[in-house]
């Protein structure tokens, strides 16, 4: 029988009981979380059991309010056979940013794990070669955080009458 | 050997048996900014390192500080040699996010343009493996359609290379009646050349035995490996977005997915043929429905979307309603709903899929691109390793990495 978003569901909750959380179908696609020192278990069950063996995309998001659950990773997987896709995400404290890396499941999250720890500095443990892959190697930040915003453009406290702002 | 006083070498450099090799950044052979740290043992590839990110430009960065409408010409800079497919990419997330509907003959002039982007991305990508191995001729013979695929972009938005081409909701301009003479003229002249083109290389004996057998990965690796589009689907993986997941009405289109079976760059070469052949077929089923519009629908080219599709020009400046929408957009000043999406699109080189993360301000609250050629690249040392130096050259020309879109 074909997967739903329902059927999926019901084997995580049967498998992870109340350990997977905030389930929502927005936009067509299963989202869901978990713990993050559950990551592991959670994809290596979706990938023997449910069949999702493409990991479609791997990202991380900072969300400064959220204290105690900062830094987010996104993980997007895929179901060839049935044609259905989910999003899983787990939040780690900003102060230890550890998550045990999906580089061992998938070769391809290799590279996506070195990019999110470039701009992130989200820390894979396990990772077999974690360094900075985009930004130059001597960079002593992580530069998608949020506290590093890019100039507001609509900022008045610059005297430049050069460029209008005066 | 008798020491020397001005240079140090590192311990054991002289005794080494292989030879450390530093191919690119800006090497001729590798058609972009890579740099590849190879260790040859004469000329076998015996392992690679690769190094990314020369023309790193934060576009993920940047977009979080953008409107919707500005976040297009940097989809632009992503993969470059098919442009109008990252800004479509980019136009279907936002409309699938915002609940836009388009209408049909929107999603056809759509699916045109964005098929004439696949085929000049495949073939740069299948000259390109042609040049590698020795015979330019192909290249130059096809240039001349690439050309006149510009020129249609041209007709349509006003640029040919970074397009920044159709607005969320549909078209800035219908398409002239110029644009339909220069696509009939496609339609009818380029079978010709590809045929010819196919003739120059599919049953060649050198570029046979140059391509068979090298650069080759298995379905099940290059799955893990995440590769998509073409280079997934020669190793015998019928995946493809427009199929799966279609968008812009890509189900009402007849069409094949050519696969291949060993992956290697001889098959790569030949699926991005066949699928030329299947876009040519798209672009003339595309345009025969764009014809069957009469009267009003056939001066239909957007949706009706005064919050985020700017108003005439003219209206502008007799109307106050579209004066104020007109200023809202440019001033950036409309909030977005609250929310996320990943939209995946069939880019030329693969899966490529649009994540948005919005908590209700006016610009993304996070937007990652996923870049198949980012993803794809990594398997390159496992697909060179053993292999001649020569034919990594053919592999990483194969792979149709584009370094604009690897670092975004």
């Amino acid at each position: 029988m074909a997967l739903t978003n329902e059927t999926i569901q019901a084997h995580l909750e049967a498998k992870f009981a109340d350990q997977v959380t905030t389930f929502s179908t927005e936009t067509g696609m299963l989202s869901f979380e978990s713990p993050a020192a559950l990551n592991l278990k959670v994809m290596q069950y979706l990938f023997d059991e449910l069949g999702f063996t493409f990991l479609s995309d791997l990202c991380g998001v900072h969300y400064p309010d959220n204290t105690g659950a900062e830094l987010v990773v996104v993980y997007h997987m895929h179901n060839f056979v049935d044609n259905i896709r989910l999003r899983y995400s787990i939040a780690v404290p900003v102060e230890q940013p550890d998550v045990f890396t999906a580089s061992k499941l998938f070769e391809a999250a290799n590279w996506m794990e070195r990019e999110t720890y470039d701009f992130f500095g989200i820390n894979f443990v396990g990772h077999p070669k974690l360094k900075r892959i985009l930004n130059v190697e001597e960079m002593d930040y992580f530069p998608m955080r949020k506290e590093f915003p890019l100039e507001d453009q609509t900022r008045i406290d610059k005297d430049d009458e050069m460029f209008g702002r005066g | 050997m008798e020491a020397q006083h001005n240079i140090t070498l590192p311990e054991g450099s002289i005794e080494k048996k292989t030879t450390t090799l530093n191919f690119g950044p800006t090497h001729p052979a590798t058609h972009g900014v890579f740099q590849n740290i190879m260790e040859i043992d004469g000329e076998r590839v015996v392992s690679s390192e690769q190094s990314v990110g020369f023309i790193h430009r934060a576009f993920e960065k940047l977009a979080e500080r953008r409107n919707l409408y500005q976040i297009t010409p940097i989809t632009d800079r992503l993969n470059y040699c098919s442009s109008p497919l990252n800004n479509m990419g980019w136009h279907l997330t936002c409309e699938k996010f915002l609940k836009v509907e388009t209408p049909k003959r929107v999603d056809y002039l759509r699916i045109i343009i964005m098929e004439l982007a696949r085929i000049s991305d495949h073939l740069i990508c299948n000259s390109i493996v042609g040049v590698d191995t020795g015979a330019y001729t192909g290249f130059l013979y096809v240039m001349q359609y690439r050309e006149l695929i510009y020129e249609i972009y041209e007709e349509v938005c006003g640029s040919r290379l970074t397009t920044n081409i159709g607005r969320i909701g549909g078209f800035e301009r219908n398409f002239t009646n110029t644009a339909f003479t220069k696509l009939e003229k496609f339609l009818n002249e380029y079978p010709k050349v590809l045929r010819e083109f196919e003739n120059l290389f599919t049953r060649n004996r050198i570029f046979m035995e140059r391509t068979q057998g090298t650069g080759g990965i298995s379905a099940a690796r290059a799955m893990n490996y995440g590769f998509t589009g073409p280079n997934l689907r020669a190793s015998g993986v019928d995946y493809d977005v427009r199929v799966a997941n279609p968008y812009s009405s890509y189900q009402d289109f007849e069409f094949n997915v050519p696969v291949g079976t060993t992956g290697d760059n001889y098959d790569r070469f030949l699926v991005r043929n066949a699928e030329m052949w299947q876009s040519i077929s798209i672009i003339k089923q595309a345009y025969e429905k764009v014809q069957s519009f009469k009267g009003a629908e056939a001066e239909i080219f957007h949706a009706d979307v005064p919050e985020y599709y700017l108003p005439k020009k003219e209206d502008v400046y007799t109307n106050m309603e579209a004066l104020i929408w007109h200023f809202k957009i440019i001033m950036g000043e409309i909030d977005l709903p609250k929310g996320q999406i990943y939209n995946p699109i069939e880019g030329a080189n693969g899966e490529l899929g649009f994540y948005l993360v919005s908590d209700g301000g006016r610009t993304p609250f996070r937007l990652h691109f996923r870049r198949p050629c980012f993803i794809y690249y990594q398997a390159y040392p496992e697909l060179i390793t053993g292999g001649m130096l020569s034919d990594a050259v053919v592999t990483m020309s194969s792979l149709n990495l584009i370094a604009g879109e690897l670092d975004a």
